[in-house]
């Protein structure tokens, strides 16, 4: 079986959230280690080497960030660190999982990554949906506080750090890191323009790291297990021995290659679904017929989203072959995104699909820029259109004129203020349209659906 | 932006183009003269790039860049004109014309609706987005959801709105305020009026509300704009770049081919904020703000929505003589007659009802009038003497009236009996600036308070009295200058404050001098200064060693460790302003208030640099200009003592005729000599002492008293029920002239409208008396009486018409080629060194005891100036602030069973009024304050008219009242 227990090993122990357990099973033991006898900077170049990249869904380089944050950080000017834990993306739900059963894991990587990256005060930025895990999150902190984790000089080092568990309050817009800057600094959250960059100007102006949930689980074991162990799972394969071409090698795993494992939240139309923890490059097929047990009532397969609604879905010809890794999904067009795979059957109406994306973005778009805006808005309204018998060829072009003013002529083209409009825009442009033209215009032409013997005009959701 | 930095070379549209670091690629693009469309970008704020439609591709970033937002970078090349620049452009202005009322309010007002104009230049007619019916009804809804339109028809023009459209749930309008209308159609959410109210005006009222595309902008909590905490300044307005935020038409529906436009400043407040008439049909029917020194384009509610009083039909337009059986003379109208009563007044009745007060006289013709009145004051002169004979001009009235008239009274009626309204507002601080200092004006310009460190306001309601100046107090806090508010009525702009100071009222001394003793005691004084410039620092050594910490508290009711705090901030400070209003100086204590704030600044050497200095915030128009031009019983223009022989021979050769070597009274002091009979004609030119000054039982009695008075006014104010002739004088706006304003800006206004009927110019009219009366006077124009005025005064030497109408000036300026001066004192002073005056703590004049147990305090509103003569006429301003009241704190409210907004009879030992109680917070436990303009029910029936011994101020701040519940 491709499915590992890493950050999972213990998720399905009801105890495992207490201090005593968590302890038994070794953790604080890589925070122990980090503090006491690693410097900082060794710390960085670790999690720089190692290739992990942002499990959040934009792929970055956790390292390269790292790598930007200042070194020698003021009481004027200190350094925070920011956990997002406001995991919202429709099909997405491992972090929640692992907040909510292991939140000693999260609060152990934040100690070692506060402590590389001279962080005083780190803060969890938890979704506000999530109370269940907000409130077990608090618990740990204060267990750890308790053992003195948490707290002024920590393991008997001149390393002190706090953190603060926030809760949100339920915005989709809050995940995205400079929103959830201006959320948790009281303000509307609205995103910001970048550059600057949040490590240079970010929470309260100051230098600022964010990571996912999932990013940060993946340090104490890096810790323990070490840079080899690591690059053993994913699509990079065995380093070489000659030492330039190692550099080389290593140096090209944060953007070109894919390290470790993935947690991925398998919804849709499979036998199985739910969270599963795969090797980077586990093949798509293998996880939904091997891990997930296949189609269910065995179904054909339609269609994948492979990374959360924000992805474009890819068709089965695509997906039968695809790797779940950064580099060979996004040669597939897509991206792994957050990890949310979304499996659709045969008997999926595809312009359904995408309407209840768009809406979903449409709703969620905060507002502040025009091309998000009023763009999420048409998108929806011209699907609804269509799947509402009401719509007209010409009103195909018009989406795809509004998508490419909204996420651009391709992938990574944004012209909206933040990712979110790239997020409404993909999945219709480069998934849905791209793929499934056809049952658009099948709608237009007969006025009901492509599938199923039902009548149209059955309204959206 | 810093310019320290090496310039920045890039590339834009192949143009190669060096600018400082910092700048937008926009700000750069405009260098060489390219334009990137913007919408959401406004010059005048910091950009946000909410619209996208300033696109342009910077080569290798992989996406388009806000060309607003975004800074140069050194060889960046960028490209603005592309197709896929252009193509996004266009969808930006399409998916926003999708929702456009076409043509917006704006756009069917004069085709500026900046979206629409960018449509039009863009070749973006069509929009694709048409809305089809089923989609309209649920545009303003909620997720896809039925909900209901109000009916207004998508392209109905908002400047005629439909009757009905108050504000409905969901209703695109909201016409709730009665200056402002939003039709939030139109809007395209470019976040410039939330940056103008938070930014510019920083009142912090207008954010967004909803996600997607049910964002809005939102007042408040989403509530009506006219229920918000909105202040109307109109700077939203004046920043929208369509027809979401317009000004409701106030006098005449606007039609652009017929509006002409006249820069002016405004009437009111010391600011003098740079304005623009908008004129049609004879009347002013818009304004504007324009890009002044004292407001860079920013204006209040008063300025932007208070111009409809000159085109009022109450103003006088014929001369009037008083019928004879209406003598012997006496109040003519309910409200004057009587004791104040709010109830008096009926809600949208007009201010004052002219029946009673027109029957008392007769419609007469210039000749006869003037005729008259130099009949009348050369038959007192020559029974009486000159000394029988005084006058009141007016801070509201130019440069060029005011000298006018002091020239009549000193060189035809003979006295120096002339003064104004500023005896009654900063006389104090002014006699206080003369002694220590040896000048009266302000040291630094308001703006200064930016780049100071620590910036100290007292007895200052600056954001409702001075509501442009506050805002550049208020964004200076915002940036990081230390903002120390004091006073005993907590005043709004202590919001902004990071401290906030209340103490007892009429204990300014005692806390001042406890400043002085802690900053002496821990040696934050700066000894190089006070030894280099000043002098008598011994004797305030001496007086400030007895005011510890400790004492102070017990006299002001501060903690010892604030005053503590708050000595050491101004005293660490490297650069220090001090702002001060009649909070300061209208007590009978008044001067030494004056003097300590004085002291504190000379003790620190807080002076003559940009960023420190001592500003007495100027209350009118043209109250630093009233005193320049001599309107004081003292001196001649520019602080010449009339009794200095030199100056007066100067003046007595200039005028051709001999002068009165003898000190004039002032105004409380002519009240008093009128009730003695020692003063028995007076000519009042656009005065209004029965409202403005102390104990008005007393006023109306010396009114009635006199044996002749002329009004020269633009309505029948309270005053002119008593007079035996009225003259219709010409508002503002049919004025050209100069005013200074409180940063001592000499700005020259123009005549935007003719005056109505056969009313005059202020000194014209003075100009044809003085002949009447046997003295030629001759000028061709305001030009001239300036020139002769400049002539005459050294600080004005340097100026002139043609070079004000080029550009506003501060005096000094003594010479053609001299700039003007901004700072004053930076080497000296005009007394040399600078004198430390030190004072003792003294208690009021009248302290609350058993039978008065509270302190009355006094005071004005945001919406109205002065007596209300102007204000109350302007429809907007009553209607936004239609009735006087009397602010009580909850705790003396409970105690004594009253309820907010129940009426309530506030009673002293000279009047009683009656008013609705306000129950705030703002207002200490003890204290309470009424507003004076209100005629129905006038403050001043309370007040105290007891004197500051050296400047005769009144005691406006302080007197002792009893309050009554009524039923």
């Amino acid at each position: 079986m491709p499915e590992v227990k890493i950050l999972r090993k213990w998720v399905h122990d009801p105890e495992q959230h207490r201090m005593e357990v968590a302890l038994s099973r070794g953790y604080y033991q890589a925070a122990r280690q980090a503090l006491t006898e690693m410097k900082p900077d060794e710390i960085i170049n670790l999690v720089r080497d190692s290739g992990v990249r942002g499990r959040g869904g934009a792929g970055a380089s956790c390292g390269m960030k790292w790598g930007f944050m200042p070194k020698e950080p003021t009481p004027q000017r200190p350094n925070y660190l920011i956990c997002n834990c406001d995991e919202s993306e429709p099909g997405t739900f491992s972090n929640r999982e692992l907040v909510e059963y292991d939140p000693h894991q999260l609060i152990e990587a934040i100690v070692i990554s506060a402590y590389a990256l001279r962080v005083r005060t780190a803060l969890i930025y938890c979704r506000g949906e999530f109370l269940f895990g907000y409130e077990r999150l608090n618990e740990a902190v204060q267990e750890a506080r308790e053992r003195g984790f948490v707290g002024e000089k920590i393991f008997g080092t001149d390393f002190s750090l706090d953190i603060i568990v926030h809760r949100g309050a339920g915005a989709y817009i809050c995940g995205e890191e400079t929103a959830l800057m201006d959320s948790l600094e009281g303000k509307r959250g609205h995103p910001r323009a970048k550059p600057p960059f949040p490590a240079n100007v970010g929470l309260y102006g100051m230098p600022t790291t964010i990571n996912n949930v999932e990013t940060l689980c993946n340090i104490p074991h890096l810790i323990n297990h070490g840079l080899e162990w690591f690059w053993s799972m994913g699509t990079a394969g065995a380093p070489p021995e000659e030492p330039q071409a190692r550099a080389n090698w290593i140096k090209s795993l944060g953007t070109r290659k894919s390290t470790g494992t993935k947690i991925l939240s398998v919804s849709g139309h499979v036998k199985r679904p739910g969270n599963y923890e795969v090797v980077m490059g586990t093949s798509l097929r293998e996880l939904i017929y091997d891990v997930c047990g296949g189609i269910c009532g065995d179904h054909d397969l339609k269609a994948v989203i492979p990374g959360g609604s924000s992805m474009p879905m890819i068709p089965k010809p695509i997906a039968m072959d695809v790797q779940m890794a950064f580099e060979t999904l996004q040669a597939a067009g897509t991206a792994l995104g957050s990890g949310g795979v979304i499996v659709f059957d045969d008997q999926t109406d595809i312009p359904q699909v995408c309407l209840a994306i768009a809406r979903f973005y449409k709703n969620e778009s905060c507002g502040k820029c025009v091309p998000c805006r009023i763009g999420t808005d048409w998108i929806y309204k011209l699907i609804q259109r269509i799947v509402t018998g009401q719509g007209r060829m010409e009103d195909i072009e018009l989406i795809r004129d509004v998508c490419i003013n909204l996420g651009g002529e391709r992938m990574m083209d944004s012209r909206s203020y933040c990712p979110l409009g790239d997020a409404a825009a993909w999945p219709i442009i480069w998934g849905g349209l791209k793929y499934f033209q056809h049952e658009f215009e099948h709608y237009i032409r007969y006025r009901r659906s492509p599938v199923g013997a039902e009548p149209a005009l059955v309204g959206a959701h | 932006m810093t310019t320290a930095e090496p310039p920045v070379t890039l590339t834009i549209d192949g143009q190669e183009v060096a600018v400082a670091a910092g700048m937008t690629i926009w700000d750069a693009a405009r260098r060489v003269g390219i334009d990137i469309p913007v919408l959401c970008h406004d010059p005048a704020m910091e950009p946000v790039g909410v619209c996208r439609v300033c696109a342009v591709e910077v080569e290798g970033s992989r996406v388009l860049a806000a060309a607003c937002h975004r800074q140069v970078e050194a060889g960046m090349v960028v490209r603005t004109n592309t197709e896929r620049c252009q193509r996004a452009r266009r969808m930006v202005v399409e998916l926003l014309l999708a929702d456009h009322p076409r043509p917006c309010a704006k756009h069917q007002l004069d085709r500026s609706c900046e979206l629409e104009r960018l449509a039009e230049a863009l070749g973006v007619d069509q929009p694709r987005f048409p809305m089809r019916n089923a989609e309209r009804a649920t545009q303003n809804g909620a997720d896809g959801g039925p909900e209901t339109e109000d009916g207004t028809p998508a392209h109905a023009p908002i400047l005629a709105p439909p009757s009905s459209a108050l504000r409905l749930a969901h209703s695109p309008f909201d016409l709730s305020s009665p200056v402002i209308a939003v039709d939030h159609r139109a809007c395209i959410l470019c976040d410039r009026c939330i940056r103008a109210c938070d930014w510019l005006q920083v009142n912090e009222v207008i954010g967004r509300t909803g996600k997607g595309r049910r964002a809005r902008i939102a007042f408040d909590d989403d509530r009506p704009m006219g229920q918000s905490t909105c202040v109307s300044c109109g700077e939203c307005v004046a920043h929208c770049p369509t027809g979401a935020l317009t000004d409701k038409p106030l006098v005449v529906a606007l039609q652009p081919e017929r509006l002409q436009r006249v820069d002016t400043i405004c009437p009111y407040c010391g600011v003098g904020c740079a304005v623009t008439f908008h004129v049609q049909e004879g009347k002013v029917a818009r304004v504007t703000g324009r890009d002044g020194p004292a407001n860079h384009a920013r204006l209040c509610v008063k300025g932007r929505y208070g111009y409809d009083y000159s085109s009022h039909p109450q103003r006088l337009t014929v001369p009037l003589i008083r019928r004879p059986e209406y003598y012997p003379k006496g109040p003519l109208s309910e409200e004057v007659r009587h004791e104040g009563d709010y109830r008096r007044h009926k809600p949208g009745a007009p201010v004052t009802d002219y029946g009673p007060i027109l029957k008392a006289f007769r419609e007469t013709t210039w000749d006869e009038a003037l005729d008259l009145c130099a009949a009348r004051f050369l038959e007192i002169k020559r029974q009486y003497g000159p000394e029988a004979l005084a006058g009141f001009g007016s801070a509201k009235c130019t440069n060029e009236d005011n000298y006018v008239f002091q020239k009549l009274i000193r060189a035809v009626f003979g006295t120096n009996n002339v003064d104004h309204c500023s005896r009654l507002c900063h006389a104090s601080s002014v006699a206080a600036l003369m002694e220590c200092l040896g000048s009266g004006s302000v040291s630094n310009p308001v703006a200064d308070v930016a780049r100071a460190d620590v910036c100290l306001v007292l007895g200052s309601n600056t954001t409702e009295n001075h509501p442009v100046a506050a805002t550049f107090i208020k964004q200076a806090a915002r940036r990081g200058t230390t903002l120390v508010v004091m006073d005993p009525r907590r005043p709004a702009l202590a919001n902004h404050a990071h401290h906030y100071v209340r103490f007892k009222p009429g204990t300014d001394v005692a806390l001042l001098n406890a400043l002085m003793h802690v900053i002496l005691r821990e040696d934050l004084h700066d000894p190089v200064f006070i030894e280099a410039r000043t002098e008598n620092f011994a004797a305030l050594r001496e007086t400030v060693a007895r005011y510890t910490p400790e004492m102070a508290e017990k006299i002001t009711g501060v903690p010892a460790s604030t005053i503590e705090e708050i000595a050491r901030l101004y005293g660490r400070a490297h650069n220090a302003i001090i702002f001060w209003g009649m909070g300061i100086s209208q007590h009978t204590t008044g001067t030494d208030n004056a003097r300590c704030l004085i002291a504190l600044c000379l003790l620190t050497g807080n002076i003559g640099r940009p960023g420190t200095g001592l500003h007495p915030l100027r209350g009118q128009n043209n109250v630093q200009g009233a005193s320049d031009m001599g309107l004081l019983p003292i001196v001649y223009s520019g602080y010449q003592s009339v009794a200095d022989p030199n100056v007066r021979e100067k003046f007595a050769r200039a005028w051709g005729v001999p002068l009165n070597p003898k000190r004039g009274l002032t105004v409380v002091e002519i009240t008093s000599a009128a009730l003695r009979g020692d003063i028995r004609g007076m000519l009042m030119m656009g005065e209004n002492p029965f409202l403005s000054d102390p104990n008005i039982n007393k006023v109306r009695k010396a009114l009635a008293s006199l044996e002749f008075l002329a009004v020269q006014d633009i309505f029948l104010t309270e005053t002119a029920e008593f007079a035996d002739v009225i003259l219709p004088a010409s508002s503002h706006a049919e004025k050209t002239g100069t005013y200074t304003n409180t940063d001592r800006y000499v700005q020259l206004a123009k005549r935007a409208v003719a005056p109505p009927g056969e009313a005059r110019q202020d000194w014209q009219a003075l100009v044809d008396l003085a002949g009447r009366m046997g003295y030629r006077m001759e000028y061709r124009d305001e030009a001239e009486i300036f020139a002769e005025m400049a002539a005459l005064t050294p600080g004005y030497a340097g100026l002139s018409y043609p070079r004000l109408a080029r550009e506003p000036i501060p005096w000094p300026c003594p010479a053609p080629d001299h700039p003007g001066t901004q700072v004053l004192f930076a080497h000296d002073f005009p007394r040399g060194k600078g004198r430390f005056s030190p004072a003792e703590f003294a208690p009021a004049q009248e302290l609350p005891d058993e039978e008065y147990p509270f302190v009355l305090n006094t005071g004005r509103v945001l919406q109205h100036w002065h007596t209300g003569t102007m204000t109350r006429r302007a429809r907007a301003l009553e209607e936004i602030a239609p009735q006087p009241f009397v602010e009580i704190c909850p705790a003396d409210a409970e105690a004594l069973g009253i309820g907010d907004g129940d009426p309530v009879r506030v009673r002293s030992r000279r009047g009683e009024v009656t008013v609705p109680a306000r129950v705030t917070r703002q207002i200490a436990k003890g204290s309470v304050f009424i507003p004076f303009h209100y005629r129905e029910a006038a403050a001043n029936l309370l007040t105290i008219d007891a004197l500051d011994p050296t400047a005769k101020i009144p005691e406006f701040k302080y007197c002792a009242v009893r309050l009554e519940r009524l039923n």
